[in-house]
C-alpha cells in the first residue's frame, strides 16, 4: 500500500509539474484578446451565457466589419458558477492565454474578487452586470456598463415620487442576496426624500422563495398601493400568481432584475400585466441599433436577448470605441493599454442598446434610466 | 513499530516540504502560470481542511457533514478582525496570524458548544444533527450586520439602518453581502506552514496516548468504556480541534480574497471536503493531502475543455473510489501489485 502511494506520489508530482511548467500560450501581436468571465453553468448560469453569447456577437460583428482600427478581435468566455473563488483561477486562466481587456464579471461577488486581482495587475476590467458599488472600487482600472445598485434603488423610489405613483408603498426583498439587499437599501434611504412612505417592507431567503403568503398577507393588512420588489425575476413570477390568488390589487414596481419575467416557460403573462420595471433595455425599442441586434441575437441563439445580453454587447462596443479613441494597438502590454483606455473612457459618449452613456474617473456610468410597463405581454415605455 | 510510523509521518512531511521548494523554485524561475499561482493559497486552504476533516471522520470514526459551518466561523471571525485592526496594524504576515488564532478559537467555541450535545449521537443521527448546524451557522452569518463608528460598534440582524450608525461610521459585515475589502494577507508560505502545524497537531495525537484511546472508542466503543476511558471527553477533543483547524483554514481562505460570503460556506462546501477525506482513504493523513491537492487542481487544469471538465471531473471520482474502496479493485491490486504491497492491503482491510 505505502509502496503503491510512493508510485503514485511521484506519478502525481510528475503530472503535476508537467501541468505547471506549461508554457503561456501566446497570441500573435496583430489581434486584440478580450476575456470575459461569468457564470455559464450552475445556478445563474442564464445571465453568464447571456453575456457569453452577446460577446460573441457583436465581436464577430467587429471582425466582419474589419475590427477595431484594423485589428482582428479574439474573445475567450470563462466560466466561474458564480463563485469567487472560481472567477479568480478563471482571471488567472485567462491572463495566461494572454487577455489584454476583461469584459466581467458578470455578478456582483465574483467581480469583488476579480477587481482586486485585476486592480493590482492594472488590467481594464468593464462589468457589463455587475451592480454592487463595491465591484469596481478597487481600482481606477474598473468600469461598469449597468447602473449600480445604489442608482437602480435611487432612480426607483425619484421615479414613484415624482410621478405620484403611490403613497403607501411596500417593499419585497430577497435578504439573502447581495443584489436584492443593495437596491432596497438605497431605495429606503431616498424614500425619506421622497412624497411618499414605506408602511411595511417584508422579506425571504434564496433558501425559503416558493412560498411568499406570509409576507403577501402583511401588504394587504397594511394597504400598500404599490409594491416594490427589487429582485430577480425567477421567484417574481410566483410572487405575482400567489398576489393574485390571495386577490391582493395593487401596483407592482421592479428593477432590472425583473426583465425576462415574460420569458418564463408555462407564466400567464397577464399576471404581468400593468407591472413596472426600471430597465436599460427593452427588446421591443424601435430604434434601428436595438432591432438590430435583436433580429442578430434570435437568429445565432434562438431567444430574445435579456438585458444581460443588451450590457454584453454594449460593452464591446464600449471597448472598441474606447480602444480607437486612445489609438492604442495590440502589441502593447495589458497595462500599457489599461492606462490608455482609463483616460479615453472619460472621454468618450457611447450610444448603444442600452442608451446613451458617459463616465467620469470613477468608473459609474452617467444615463437615463429607463422605465417600462407591462402592456398586453410586451414592454411598453412610460413617460 | 514506533520508527515506521516515525518514518512514514517523515515521509508526510517531506512530501509537502518537497512539494513547496519545488513550487518555490518555479515561480522564481517564471514557470509558473498565473492560474496555478493564484491556486495556490486555496489548495493549502482545502489540504488542511481535508486533514482536519479526516481527524473526526478517519480517526474518531464519526460522520461531520457540518464541517463547512467551522470553516465558516473561523473565516468571519479572522477577516472581521483584519478590517476592524487594518489600519492601525499594517504588518501583514502579524495580521494574518493573529486573524488565524482568532479564527481557530471562534471555531473551537463552537465546535465545543456544538459537540457537547451532538456528541451523544451516532451514525446517520449525527450525521443529520451536524449537516443542520452547519447550515444554522451559515445562515447566522448571512443576517448579521456590523458596523463600527466613533461610538463602538452597532449589531443588527434586520438591515443596515437598523445599526444606526453615525455618518462616516463603516459597516464591516453587511449580511448577505458578507465582509468586502479584507486585505490580501494570504501567502502560499503561510498556508504551507499551516498545512505542516496541522499535519503535526494531528499526526501526533494520533500517536499520542490520548490519540490511541480515540481510536480504540471508534473501533469498540464498549470495550473502551469497560476499561474506563471517558468516551465523551475524548470524541470533543478530537471534535474541537478538528474544529479549530478548520477555522484557521477559513480564515486562511478568507485573507486570500477581496469578498467573504456565507453563502460560499453550504453543505455542498461540507461534500466536496469529506469527498476529499473520503477518496484518499479514511484514516488515512497523507492520502486527505493528496486528494486535497489532486481534486482542487484538477478541475481547473481541465478548463480547457470547456464544459466537459464536468463530465470528466465526475469520471475521475467515480475511479478514484473504485480505485480506493471497491474489493475487487482491491482484490486485484493485491494479484499484481501484491509483491510490493505484500500484507498492507489486508491490514488496511
Amino acid at each position: 500500500m505505502k509502496n503503491l502511494r510512493k508510485v503514485l506520489c511521484v506519478t502525481m508530482a510528475a503530472a503535476m509539474t508537467t501541468a505547471l511548467a506549461l508554457p503561456a500560450a501566446v497570441f500573435a501581436d496583430d489581434t486584440f484578446h478580450i476575456g470575459m468571465i461569468g457564470p455559464i453553468t450552475g445556478a445563474a448560469a442564464i445571465y453568464g451565457s447571456a453575456v457569453a453569447n452577446a460577446g460573441q456577437l457583436a465581436v464577430d460583428e467587429i471582425n466582419e466589419a474589419g475590427g477595431i482600427a484594423g485589428f482582428q478581435v479574439e474573445y475567450t468566455a470563462e466560466d466561474d458558477e458564480h463563485d469567487a473563488e472560481k472567477s479568480v483561477n478563471a482571471y488567472n486562466s485567462l491572463k495566461d492565454k494572454g487577455m489584454q481587456m476583461l469584459l466581467g464579471t458578470v455578478t456582483s461577488a465574483p467581480c469583488i474578487a476579480v477587481e482586486a486581482e485585476a486592480a493590482a495587475d492594472n488590467m481594464f476590467l468593464l462589468t457589463p452586470s455587475g451592480t454592487a458599488v463595491e465591484c469596481i472600487q478597487a481600482g481606477d482600472n474598473a468600469f461598469r456598463v449597468c447602473f449600480s445598485d445604489p442608482a437602480q434603488g435611487t432612480a426607483a423610489a425619484q421615479y414613484i415620487g415624482e410621478h405620484g405613483l403611490a403613497e403607501k408603498v411596500g417593499v419585497l426583498y430577497n435578504s439573502s442576496d447581495v443584489y436584492s439587499t443593495g437596491v432596497y437599501a438605497t431605495f429606503r434611504a431616498e424614500a425619506e426624500n421622497q412624497p411618499f412612505e414605506i408602511v411595511e417592507d417584508q422579506s425571504f431567503t434564496d433558501d425559503s422563495n416558493k412560498d411568499f403568503s406570509t409576507q403577501l398577507l402583511a401588504f394587504k393588512d397594511a394597504g400598500c398601493e404599490l409594491i416594490f420588489v427589487p429582485f430577480y425575476y425567477d421567484p417574481a413570477y410566483l410572487v405575482l400568481g400567489q398576489a393574485a390568488d390571495m386577490g391582493l390589487e395593487t401596483k407592482w414596481f421592479g428593477v432590472d432584475g425583473m426583465d425576462g419575467i415574460l420569458s418564463v416557460e408555462n407564466f400567464d403573462t397577464s399576471l404581468a400585466e400593468d407591472v413596472m420595471l426600471l430597465t436599460p433595455f427593452s427588446v421591443s425599442a424601435e430604434d434601428e441599433l436595438t432591432q438590430n441586434f435583436v433580429a442578430k441575437y434570435k437568429e445565432a441563439y434562438g431567444e430574445e436577448p435579456n438585458q444581460f445580453a443588451a450590457d454584453a454587447y454594449d460593452g464591446v462596443y464600449i471597448m472598441k470605441q474606447a480602444i480607437e479613441q486612445a489609438g492604442v494597438t495590440p502589441d502593447m502590454s495589458y497595462s500599457e493599454i489599461c492606462d490608455a483606455l482609463k483616460t479615453a473612457m472619460t472621454e468618450i459618449e457611447f450610444t448603444g442598446v442600452t442608451g446613451t452613456i458617459t463616465w467620469d474617473a470613477s468608473g459609474e456610468p452617467t444615463k437615463a434610466p429607463m422605465a417600462v410597463v407591462i402592456k398586453n405581454g410586451a414592454y411598453e415605455l412610460m413617460d | 513499530m514506533k520508527n515506521k510510523k516515525f518514518r512514514s509521518n517523515l515521509i508526510t512531511y517531506g512530501i509537502v516540504i518537497a512539494a513547496f521548494v519545488i513550487v518555490q523554485a518555479l515561480q522564481n524561475a517564471g514557470r509558473l502560470s498565473s492560474l496555478m499561482t493564484g491556486m495556490l493559497v486555496p489548495i493549502c486552504v482545502y489540504v488542511v481542511l481535508a486533514v482536519s476533516l479526516n481527524l473526526v471522520v478517519g480517526i474518531s470514526g464519526e460522520l461531520s457533514l457540518g464541517h463547512a459551518g467551522f470553516m465558516c466561523a473561523g473565516a468571519f471571525s479572522g477577516a472581521l478582525f483584519t478590517n476592524i485592526v487594518k489600519e492601525n496594524l499594517t504588518i501583514g504576515p502579524l495580521r494574518l496570524v493573529l486573524a488565524m488564532l482568532i479564527g481557530s478559537a471562534v471555531a473551537a467555541l463552537f465546535g465545543l458548544a456544538i459537540g457537547i450535545p451532538v456528541l451523544r449521537l451516532k451514525g446517520d443521527y449525527l450525521a443529520i444533527v451536524t449537516l443542520a448546524f452547519g447550515e444554522i451557522i451559515k445562515n447566522v452569518m448571512n443576517i448579521f450586520f456590523i458596523g463600527q463608528d466613533s461610538n463602538g460598534f452597532h449589531f443588527s440582524t434586520k438591515d443596515q439602518f437598523s445599526l444606526n450608525m453615525e455618518p462616516g461610521g463603516k459597516v464591516l459585515l453587511s449580511g448577505p453581502m458578507g465582509i468586502t475589502g479584507t486585505p490580501k494577507d494570504a501567502t502560499f508560505l503561510a498556508g504551507v506552514i499551516l498545512i505542516l502545524v496541522t499535519l503535526f497537531v494531528v499526526l501526533n495525537l494520533m500517536d499520542s496516548r490520548t490519540g490511541r484511546a480515540i481510536m480504540a472508542i471508534r473501533d469498540n466503543r464498549i470495550a473502551a468504556e469497560s476499561i474506563g476511558l471517558n468516551i465523551m471527553k475524548h470524541k470533543l477533543l478530537a471534535f474541537t480541534v478538528s474544529a479549530a483547524l478548520a477555522g484557521a483554514a477559513g480564515s486562511l481562505y478568507a485573507h486570500n480574497l477581496a469578498t467573504l460570503q456565507a453563502k460560499k460556506f453550504d453543505y455542498n462546501f461540507s461534500i466536496l471536503a469529506l469527498v476529499f477525506v473520503v477518496l484518499g482513504g479514511i484514516g488515512n493523513i497523507r492520502g486527505s493531502v493528496i486528494a486535497a491537492i489532486v481534486l482542487t487542481a484538477l478541475p481547473e487544469m481541465l478548463r480547457g475543455l470547456s464544459n466537459y471538465r464536468m463530465l470528466i471531473y465526475s469520471v475521475i471520482l467515480i475511479a478514484m473510489m473504485l480505485f480506493t474502496w471497491a474489493p475487487r479493485v482491491l482484490e486485484w491490486r493485491e494479484r499484481h501489485f501484491g509483491r510490493f504491497l505484500g500484507k498492507k492491503i489486508k491490514e488496511v482491510e
